[in-house]
């Protein structure tokens, strides 16, 4: 059965469609939902979690209609939405405790789930000051406790690499990971950066002004092209030699970027790049499978308006 | 998962046993609003936030009692043979106290979570918004009662001890109890109303504290005037308009009471009327939070 399951589903505010008639089916693991800011995003969350009623169309999550049983919904998903929304007087461990109680564990219990999902999240003990003073990756980290706190069967977490810094970005990242793969909890992660969700996500779908773009499984955005990616070492004018080796010993090579790339019809090409290059005397400092990449997909011009990493 | 151990020196070694699925009770709504309630009545107190958060309340509640704690001491003193100061009588003396207190604390609980966003969380759990915005309310009314009732129970453990007539105290104290809880349920939803419409702190006290002392100023004022005049029935009307003197106007004519205002009302129609009106404030607090509440858009 899928986690989360649309048909149709349109949103229309009096002067935007949010939503286009979306169909949509998203199953187990980690996926990736790409838009630019405004694509509707946040929309289909907020219906998603029963918050806000869809105008026409349906949509099920965990099994359950958004518009009639949004509680069973809300005790089985976890949100960690994109804005600030920590009280900044309270200490991440009362807050996260209060929020396990919001979802109906008993205290005691609530004491030690909180206790372990601020472990998992990376909150040592700073969990005991209050959340005023926290920097945004402290602030992101609690936000992902207090969704993750009731053990739900599916997070939707709204961009949380927001404001991050880029080793904060890679813990998040590993973290969103982890809950997907070893935590066992279905998630739907947003971004409009493309390469993050490349690195975490088993699915992506792609939403644009309110449509559905594309979704399919990351391999197949980023399955093998066929390609080798040759690097020696030296400057451009070496690459350039070492292309036009390749080339006159009957391969079929051409620049890309400051490397060369050559179609590995078989793998005898291999062996021909070696002895080019031994031949030539070069260093021979890369030689190696040429992987597509999410943003290459729609570079290709499927979506204009998603903005690469 | 299985991370490699982490060495935490001397031989100890913390062993990551990854993530353990819950699979304990998931309490219904009621406990749910339950925790929400405590929780929320401890926020009143400052218990469970920050230190600096505790220094105002507690300080209040602190100041409230110690005027009872003198009276029952100098009424032991001098083996008086009443309260010096009758019990319906506390709340109006006190009402700067009070007035404080709910200009700082409604706005410490309710305006809190909508200037944090905090609100969004508390919608996309499985609660209800309305029994979000009830709880709320009860917590805000059960703090403000309890600096009310505080100091009253004060006066009747001393009354008893001073061998005064222990039912008539019992008597008295439970009608003035009655009355404070009607006038925190007042003084809750209409701080409560005023912190969640303006949710800037400084704005939501002042604002606050404009209503309350403002209304209370005018209305002894107004009462003055048209007694003098000899216009009783407009003094007694005048009553209605602030909330302590409505609520002490209602205790006068439901209990009979020693009234503290210029003009408590005296006739029976009038006593319908502050009735009425004190039902119909509460009921249109009630619903008008609930009305602003409807409009909070959630994420």
């Amino acid at each position: 059965m899928p986690v989360i399951e649309a048909t149709s589903l349109t949103k229309q505010y009096p002067r935007v469609v949010a939503l286009d008639s979306l169909d949509l089916s998203i199953g187990d693991g980690v996926t990736g939902l790409v838009g630019a800011n405004g694509a509707g995003k946040s929309t289909l969350i907020k219906i998603l979690l029963g918050l806000v009623p869809a105008t026409s169309g349906s949509a099920a999550v965990l099994g359950y209609d958004v518009g009639s049983q949004g509680a069973q919904i809300r005790a089985g998903v976890g949100y960690m939405p994109e804005h600030d929304c920590l009280p900044a007087d309270v200490s991440a461990s009362d807050f996260v405790v209060h929020m396990a109680q919001m979802s109906g564990l008993p205290h005691t219990a609530a004491r030690e789930r909180a206790a372990d999902v601020l472990r998992h999240v990376g909150l040592a003990e700073e969990r005991y000051r209050v959340m005023g003073g926290y920097s945004t990756g402290m602030k992101q980290r609690a936000k992902l406790a207090q969704a993750l706190v009731h053990d739900p069967r599916l997070v939707l977490l709204d961009e949380p690499t927001n404001g991050l810094d880029p080793a904060a970005r890679d813990d998040m990242l590993e973290l969103v990971r982890k809950i997907g793969h070893d935590f066992g909890i279905s998630v739907l992660v947003t971004s409009h950066l493309l390469g993050e969700l490349e690195r975490i996500s088993d699915h992506v779908v792609v939403l644009d002004a309110g449509r559905m773009l594309r979704a399919s499984a990351t391999a197949e955005f980023t399955q093998s092209t066929g390609l080798l990616l040759v690097e020696v070492a030296g400057g451009r004018a070496d690459q350039d030699r070492m292309g036009q080796a390749l080339v006159d010993a009957g391969l079929a090579a051409r620049p890309h970027g400051d490397m060369i790339e050559v179609d590995a019809t078989d793998p005898s090409v291999h062996d021909v790049i070696r002895d080019v290059a031994c031949d030539l005397g070069f260093g021979l400092v890369r030689m190696q499978q040429h992987h597509r990449r999410i943003e290459d997909v729609f570079r290709e011009g499927e979506a204009g308006r998603v903005q690469p990493a | 998962m299985s991370n490699p151990p982490e060495t935490v020196g001397a031989g100890g070694v913390i062993h990551d046993i990854g993530y353990r699925p819950y699979a304990g009770p998931r309490l219904g709504e009621g406990p749910v609003a339950l925790s929400l309630f405590l929780t929320g009545l401890r926020n009143c107190y400052g218990l469970g936030r920050s230190g600096r958060s505790k220094v105002l309340p507690l300080l209040l509640l602190v100041l409230m009692v110690l005027p009872a704690l003198i009276l029952v001491a100098v009424m032991v003193q001098t083996h008086a043979s009443e309260q010096l100061l009758p019990y319906p009588r506390y709340p109006m003396v006190t009402q700067v106290l009070v007035l404080v207190f709910v200009a700082a604390q409604a706005p410490a609980l309710i305006s809190r979570d909508l200037r944090f966003r905090t609100i969004t969380l508390y919608l996309a759990r499985p609660m209800r918004r309305s029994t979000y915005v009830l709880v709320r309310l009860a917590s805000l009314t059960t703090a403000v009662f309890i600096l009310l009732v505080a100091p009253l129970l004060l006066l009747l453990v001393g009354g008893i001890l001073a061998d005064l007539d222990t039912w008539g105290q019992l008597r008295a104290f439970l009608e003035a109890a009655a009355a404070v809880l009607v006038l925190a349920a007042v003084l809750a939803g209409l701080s409560g109303l005023v912190a969640a419409i303006s949710t800037k702190r400084g704005i939501a006290v002042a604002a606050v504290i404009v209503v309350l002392l403002v209304s209370y100023t005018v209305v002894s004022a107004l009462q003055n005037v048209a007694a003098s005049q000899h216009a009783t029935t407009l003094a007694q009307a005048v009553g209605l308009f602030s909330p302590f003197t409505l609520i002490d106007g209602l205790q006068h004519w439901v209990f009979g009471t020693a009234a503290s205002t210029e003009a408590p009302p005296a006739s029976t129609g009038m006593g319908v009327v502050f009735l009425l009106v004190t039902a119909a404030l509460l009921a249109a607090l009630v619903g008008a939070m609930l009305a602003r509440y409807r409009k909070v858009v959630a994420v």
